[in-house]
């Protein structure tokens, strides 16, 4: 189609090292390059790179730069590149724009505001290398209060699960990844001894196997969904929201239900699986409560239920509803909680940051003394294992990755996930592509990042004299903010650097 | 080995599964009631006769762990809301009405009611049957889906509410209408089938285009279909032994098939 788009992005190859070897052609999902046979030099078509990086990985001689397109309209700071190639392309189709990934907006970072205490003299610091640090992390519910009888501890033991890092793999759906990605994300929690979500998609039925370390959703499609399902996982999640896109259902389109998609979510292949904007049965806290003790029936009482939200104005006393309403664990997606695919206006626009919904409901459920009641699992912007311990620090058990994860698959964040023709192979089902991602490698990828983090988090334990994620939980005094205003700080229940 | 397998592995025998258990289910909490019939089952009790059932939940929903194809539930009186949510084989007949969400996400199984229902019935449904003698609420039958040989059926005798079918994805409902003739309903329903991209709704009676759903064709039903419609119209006749009614219902010129016009209501929504 005629376009009035300039390229996003320009290939600059160097024609003296490019040796022809048509990698780059190959790689390439989204058409940009193809061969002139005659003269024998690689052409490009410029306007489809998304700067997804894999020719310029890939290319053995090092030939390719990808880069921003120096061209550009004038400068404004209004009426930027993106806003006018946006209203370009509606003006050009009429339709809703679709995007991939988080919201890439400069919204604030609070947790690039927030900086962590370190012990000095007065309570020494402790070598994580040489000393036990404890990251065991139980997600459930707490008891009340503990009681002695007959000289025994005795308290009601509620369904928890217990993870070895309070680092688990967030919701993404086979479906929306591809199964090889999905099951290096199974074998990695697996092996770490943590948690992978299956997001809303259904579970194949080989990788059952690893049911003690998988939640399992159910979503306003319910899809894939029996009574199997529910008692085979280690934990069952109810998705009200995602930070990405809240208020709207989801829509995997007809072309990615393939065979084997067909038989995991249970509906005929080709046609469009769509998730309603609500749970249907449910429209108030009371329906919630409703649904969420059917699932406790439908799993004898034996697992934690969980209800995900994402994080929205009022979500403390939502959140407070959900507790009340039986919820295990509460689950909240930020602002910048990724999607493989959204409207754009949405991911952009709608929700707030995690860092201040987190702090808000953890002291929401504070004052209301129920906090025990459920665990506060929350995600959408971890970006690395300071993100992690401060969320903990202001309220949070665990945290929920599900970027992170795909980056260590391969992914560059290129935001194209909607399209289906993800050339690392991981939002896609085109078996050419899915091909990319290797399960064992995958996986071991994937462990190396919980590794990596976890020895981290304990490093940052050690630093501050603590030598349990426990004492950390909640812990808000770790915590200093810097360039807030007041306003923010209050919310967050942080004091200033310095004060 | 989870709980699941490995009661099964291990199933307590030592009650006949063919005698009726009678179970007073009167001031009963229904965590109680749910786990002494699972206890039963467990045990090899197959059939079970509730009295006095006053808004009990979950009725047939945790029977995953025994030989649940086999179970039969009676229920006197007002059974709760979610009765058979994920309910996954047993058949449960009802004498009386049914509340809110009556086989939300079935998987497989029957229930019979004598009665009306409530709102969001076969929410989600995705195999077995469910008959309604008389009317149900608003909003059944969204998102039924099906897969394979695996085709929900509901059928209502009477009439339906606002937003039936709605996303419907698979499955069949049949609405008879029953008191169409002579005794119209108390109120028309409207949005009837919106999103729907799969399965089918066989309305008996006339339905004006201001009804439905946008993604909604009307059009008679092939005879195919009219075998099928057929076969639920005397399976209803007979779960509510109205023998005699079935002669009546059968006007092939009296139903309508509502179908929906693409598998894929929204694809054009999206900019490239
Ligand atoms: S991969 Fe590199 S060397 Fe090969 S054709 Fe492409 S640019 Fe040239
Ligand atoms: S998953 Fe693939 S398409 Fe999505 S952002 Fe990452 S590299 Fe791009």
């Amino acid at each position: 189609m005629l376009t009035a788009q300039l390229p996003e992005f320009n290939v600059d190859r160097d024609e003296d090292r490019c040796i022809q070897c048509r990698v780059c052609e190959r790689q390439c999902s989204f058409d940009v390059y193809g061969y002139d046979v005659q003269n024998n030099v690689m052409i490009h078509k410029e306007e489809n790179c998304v700067a997804c990086q894999r020719c310029a990985v890939l290319c053995p001689t090092n030939a390719l730069v990808i880069k921003e397109n120096a061209y550009t309209y004038k400068q404004n700071a209004n009426w930027t590149r993106e806003a006018i190639s946006d209203l370009k392309k509606q003006s050009e189709t009429g339709g809703v724009l679709l995007t991939g990934m988080g919201c890439d907006k400069p919204h604030k970072i609070y947790w690039d505001h927030i900086l962590i205490n370190a012990s000095q003299v007065t309570n020494p610091s402790i070598d994580p290398l040489r000393e036990p640090m404890e990251l065991r992390t139980h997600l459930g519910r707490k008891p009340d209060s503990l009681e002695v009888k007959d000289g025994k501890l005795s308290f009601p033991d509620y369904p928890k699960v217990e993870l070895s890092t309070p680092i688990m793999f967030g919701a993404m759906s086979y479906g929306a990844i591809s199964y090889n990605s999905f099951k290096s994300l199974a074998q990695a929690a697996h092996e770490y001894g943590t948690l992978f979500n299956t997001g809303e998609g259904g579970w194949p039925k080989e990788l059952r196997k690893y049911g003690s370390n998988t939640i399992v959703q159910c979503a306003s499609g319910r899809f894939g969904i029996d009574l199997e399902y529910f008692n085979d996982a280690a934990m069952v999640e109810i998705k009200i929201g995602q930070g990405a896109k809240p208020g709207i259902g989801g829509h995997l389109p007809g072309e990615k239900v393939s065979e084997h998609i067909s038989l995991t979510r249970m509906i005929p292949e080709g046609s469009d699986a769509i998730s309603p904007a609500p749970h249907h049965d449910i429209y108030s806290i009371e329906d919630l409560q409703m649904l969420i003790h059917a699932l406790k029936e439908a799993t004898d009482y034996q697992k934690p239920i969980s209800v995900k939200i994402s994080a929205v104005h009022n979500s403390p006393a939502i959140a407070s509803g959900m507790v009340r309403a039986g919820a295990d664990i509460i689950v909240v997606d930020g602002l910048r909680g990724g999607t493989g695919a959204a409207p754009k206006i949405l991911r952009d626009n709608v929700g707030i940051p995690i860092e201040l919904a987190l702090a808000a409901i953890d002291t929401r459920l504070r004052d209301e003394g129920i906090r025990n009641w459920a665990s506060l699992v929350v995600s959408g912007g971890i970006r690395n294992a300071g993100d992690i311990f401060k969320a903990i620090a202001l309220g949070a058990d665990a945290v929920y990755v599900g970027t992170p994860a795909l980056i260590a698959l391969g992914c560059t964040v290129c935001q194209k996930c909607y399209t289906g023709k993800c050339a690392w192979g991981i939002t896609t089902q085109d078996p050419y592509l899915t091909k990319r991602v290797n399960t064992e490698i995958g996986t071991q990828a994937l462990v190396n990042l919980l590794r990596a983090w976890s020895l981290e988090l304990k490093e940052l334990l050690g630093c501050g004299g603590i030598n349990s994620i426990e004492s950390v939980r909640g812990n808000r005094l770790q915590l200093r903010g810097i360039g807030l205003e007041s306003w923010e700080m209050e919310t967050l229940g942080i004091r200033g650097a310095g004060q | 080995m989870n709980t699941a397998q490995a009661k099964k592995a291990n199933p307590r025998k030592g009650l006949s599964p063919r005698q009726w258990i009678k179970i007073d289910a009167s001031g009963m909490y229904y965590k109680d009631l749910n786990r002494q019939i699972r206890g039963l089952a467990e045990q090899g009790a197959r059939k079970f006769d509730l009295q006095n059932v006053y808004g009990q939940r979950y009725i047939g929903t945790n029977l995953w762990a025994t030989e649940r194809d086999k179970i039969r539930i009676r229920v006197h009186g007002t059974p709760g809301s979610d009765m058979g949510a994920f309910m996954d084989g047993p058949e449960i007949e009802v004498y009386g009405n049914a509340q809110d969400a009556t086989g939300n996400t079935m998987n497989c199984g029957k229930i019979v009611i004598h009665g009306s229902a409530g709102d969001v019935l076969g929410y989600g449904m995705r195999g077995g049957e469910i008959y309604i003698r008389g009317n149900v609420g608003y909003r059944v039958g969204i998102h039924m889906k099906e897969y394979d040989d695996k085709i929900p059926t509901i059928v209502v005798g009477g009439t339906v509410q606002d937003f039936f079918g709605e996303y419907m994805a698979g499955g069949r409902i049949i609405v008879l209408n029953k008191f169409f003739e002579g005794n119209p309903p108390v109120r028309q329903s409207y949005f009837i089938g919106t999103g729907m991209h799969g399965g089918n709704i066989y309305f008996r009676g006339d339905v004006n285009i201001e009804q439905i759903g946008a993604e909604v064709n009307v059009i008679e039903p092939t005879d195919a279909e009219w075998k099928i419609i057929e076969r639920y119209v005397h399976n209803y006749c007979k779960a509510f032994d109205l023998g005699e009614r079935k002669v009546k219902l059968l006007k092939r010129e009296k139903f309508w098939r509502l179908y929906p016009k693409s598998t894929r209501p929204y694809g054009m929504l999206y900019a490239y």
